[in-house]
């Protein structure tokens, strides 16, 4: 049938026709839809779990026991699970492994802008690079056959263009290969010493096999045109070439960008005048066709940092651009904001108030650190905010502990801060940490949990209790407060960063964009009692502006929180 | 020839719906299409754009500056912001109401005055309207992307209206249909 897809539907589509059994992933953008996708098919076991690293070995696990399996992940999320990966790459498979990885060229919704293709030729396996739907879908029922093949997990890249563009996609049935039985195999499976060291030379071999594989795959093709330019190019940054050259230039399309060909790319350059390498982010392409000698235009013309374009690529190589209109006037920013109603405002704003250090993490509340909140002072990785504050407070002892806040949200937590508040416990740091538990993985589009209570599908499933685990862990002080209650934040802050010992405060309430969140009637102002001090608008809040010097609510964007009523000293803000 | 809608607004103000019913209608028109969209971070109140193109055959899933045939935006600014991306003679058809962002509700910037005049000032043609009264008269204010649809449906002479009342019947779920249709029709000016 033939259908308008997204990237990420279409590759889950191809893993569903391929006939795999389980999935494990984390959310991350630009990768979130492939398993959402993915358990909308209930042949298909899926799950969210923790965090990459623990989906990886799950996906492992499933190889092993001979079921196709599958994990995606964003870019970052491959570094979690660096380390399954890595060795995986020893151990091989038994059926099939397909890992999807969806980088983020632009830093749409990212904390920075790594090649996982690094991953790729570090951890020497085998990977595809789609360049639109029909591809990502035809590549992900490609990649199983290479694994089982090969012996190999093989990682799909996807970014940000093709993972959340729409093309078109003629689709199939589903085929599922008999399991593979699993058999005992010390050798292949423990990688202790004198076993990994048997098992390298056969990664190397294996190599070689797909460097040969490379140079015949259909994954890999020709389009010869003119050959004034010839051009070597993969994923989206293809499509940006076609548009611009169309006939006029010839193009090898790769379709495998680990490992590389050599004999098809030296065959490709001796037929085109000049070599030109059209890749984003890092030169690995170029890279490997001057390893081959050869002389090549790529990152002297065309930039490293961020994504290409048509344009991008017409201008840097020559051709013409077309020209739009001007509008001579200063057009105001529009950076993402929290919500109106968004549970983190009251906290963070009392974590201004108190003029805390705060050192915050991965999620929808890092836009603590935007204006006029300003309340969020590092951002990192998942987790990090909990040992950076121990690291923080280690170094400065008393001086940091008195003032320096870890914020981290329910699924962050879940994911890699857990570990961070057993350091702390462990090696007694005074530290204050907060818990943004809003119940629900917010910044990637409301993903559950485990602390949430439901599974992928929606239905019940285990449930931590945070409480619980924090005390287990070893903190008698655990609090709980109501971010919408802004005298009892501010109470609670100050008496835990002031007491003895290490706390855990839990800021505990819904995403206002949750559908089962009932919304109350937007506020009204009083504009008699409005006196335009714009206390109000120290909050940050989208729904609130000032008009002829007196605040105004966006009655369809309001959700009657009532943070605002709480910072108007003049009773101007009414229940609506 | 490809042919390039942007669609633009606010993040959280509909726009998915608009560009999956476009995607719909052209499909089934016999186009090649691509949609491009932004999902994450950027969807929190943040400026959002997608992109769809269609023609005999479509690389690229992105517009570029001086492509756009037209411009659909939900938003007065949100037009203002992309004026560069439409061509010579494109056409912006923009809901006319405002949304502060935060650089304006902190004080640090000032939301520009009559910004439809100077569009129309710097040669563009604009066709402006309150979709948002017309939605909430449709029955809900969340229709402002079929009343925009409506709109544009009137610059597309190859596409019959009742094309695309079934794509709104095919990609709506039913109790909402009656009002989007609705929309629709008030959208078209019938």
């Amino acid at each position: 049938m033939r259908q308008l897809m997204l990237g990420n539907k279409a590759l889950a589509r191809g893993l569903y026709e391929a006939g795999c059994c389980v999935v494990s992933s984390y959310p991350g953008t630009p990768s979130t839809e492939v398993t959402e996708e993915a358990a909308k098919y209930d042949e298909i076991y899926c799950e969210w779990a923790p965090n990459e690293k623990v989906a990886m070995e799950v996906a492992f696990g499933a190889s092993l026991a001979g079921k196709r399996s599958f994990c995606g992940m964003k870019h970052v999320g491959l570094n979690v699970a660096a380390d399954p990966l890595y060795t995986c790459s020893y151990t091989g498979v038994n059926a099939g492994m397909v890992i999807c990885v969806a980088d983020d060229a632009g830093m749409h919704s990212s904390q920075n802008e790594q090649d996982s293709r690094h991953h790729a030729i570090a951890s020497k396996v085998p990977m595809l690079e789609p360049s639109d739907s029909s591809e990502a879908y035809r590549f992900a029922k490609l990649a199983f056959e290479i694994s089982e093949r090969f012996d190999t997990p093989v990682i799909i890249k996807m970014c940000t263009r093709v993972a959340h563009s729409q093309s078109v996609v003629e689709t199939g049935g589903r085929v599922v290969p008999e399991t593979i039985p699993y058999e005992k195999n010390i050798a292949k499976y423990v990688m202790m010493p004198g076993n990994a060291i048997r098992r390298h030379p056969v990664v190397e071999e294996r190599m070689r096999k797909l460097v040969e594989y490379a140079e015949t795959s259909e994954l890999n093709c020709v389009e010869m045109g003119d050959t004034a330019f010839g051009i070597v190019t993969s994923s989206t940054s293809y499509q940006y070439v076609k548009e611009v050259f169309g006939g006029k230039a010839s193009v090898l399309k790769l379709g495998m960008v680990n490992p590389l060909p050599e004999k098809l790319i030296l065959d490709f350059a001796a037929k085109v005048q000049r070599l030109v390498v059209v890749e984003e982010l890092d030169p690995i392409i170029e890279n490997h066709c001057r390893r081959l000698g050869l002389e090549v235009t790529g990152k002297d013309v065309l930039p490293i940092e961020g994504e290409f374009s048509q344009n991008l690529i017409a201008k840097k190589l020559g051709q013409a651009v077309p020209e739009g209109r001007k509008l001579d006037e200063a057009i105001p920013g529009r950076p993402p904001v929290m919500c109106a109603g968004c549970p983190h405002r009251g906290l963070f704003y009392t974590l201004a108030k108190n003029k805390c250090t705060v050192l915050g993490d991965i999620g929808c509340y890092t836009l603590g650190a935007v204006a006029p909140l300003s309340a969020m002072e590092m951002t990192l990785c998942m987790g990090a905010s909990i040992s950076a504050t121990h690291g923080f407070n280690k170094a400065l002892g008393a001086e940091g502990e008195r003032r320096t806040v870890a914020v981290i949200g329910d699924s962050t937590f879940m994911h890699s801060g857990m570990t961070g508040l057993a350091n702390i416990a462990y090696n007694q740091s005074n530290s204050t940490v907060v818990i943004l538990d809003n119940s629900i993985t917010g910044m990637t589009g409301h993903q559950q949990n485990p602390t949430t209570g439901y599974d992928i599908k929606g239905d019940p499933a285990g449930k931590i209790d945070l409480e619980a685990l924090c005390r287990a862990m070893g903190f008698s002080r655990v609090v709980v407060v109501d971010p919408y209650d802004l005298a009892e934040c501010d109470r609670v802050v100050k008496e835990e960063l002031a007491a003895a010992e290490p706390s855990v405060i839990i800021s505990r309430r819904p995403c206002a964009l949750l559908k089962y969140v009932k919304r109350n009637p937007p506020l009204k102002v009083e504009k008699d009692k409005c006196v335009g001090c714009k206390s109000c608008m120290r909050l940050g809040c989208p729904a609130i502006s000032i008009r002829d010097g007196k605040a105004v609510i966006d009655t369809t964007l309001c959700v009657g929180c009532g943070v605002c009523q709480q910072m108007c000293k003049f009773d101007a803000l009414q229940d609506g | 020839m490809t042919k390039n809608i942007m669609i633009v607004g606010v993040g959280g103000q509909g726009s998915l719906l608009a560009s999956k019913l476009l995607g719909h209608l052209l499909l089934t028109q016999g186009y090649d299409v691509k949609v491009s969209e932004v999902h994450g971070m950027s969807q929190r109140g943040g400026s959002v754009v997608t992109y769809v193109r269609f023609g005999e055959k479509v690389y690229s899933p992105v517009i570029d500056k001086g492509e756009a045939d037209f411009i659909v935006s939900f938003e007065k600014l949100e037009a203002a912001r992309y004026v560069e991306y439409l061509k010579k003679d494109g056409r912006i058809v923009v809901n006319t109401q405002e949304i502060d962002p935060m650089p304006v509700i902190t004080g640090a910037a000032r939301y520009p005055e009559d910004l439809v005049g100077k569009m129309e000032g710097a040669g563009v043609q604009v066709d402006a309207m309150d979709c948002l009264s017309l939605a909430e008269e449709a029955g809900s204010a969340k229709a402002v992307n079929i009343v925009l649809m409506g709109r544009l449906s009137k610059y597309f002479d190859e596409i019959p209206a009742e094309k695309w009342r079934q794509a709104i019947r095919e990609c709506v779920p039913e109790k909402y249909v009656e009002l989007n249709l609705k929309a629709f029709a008030l959208g078209r000016g019938e």
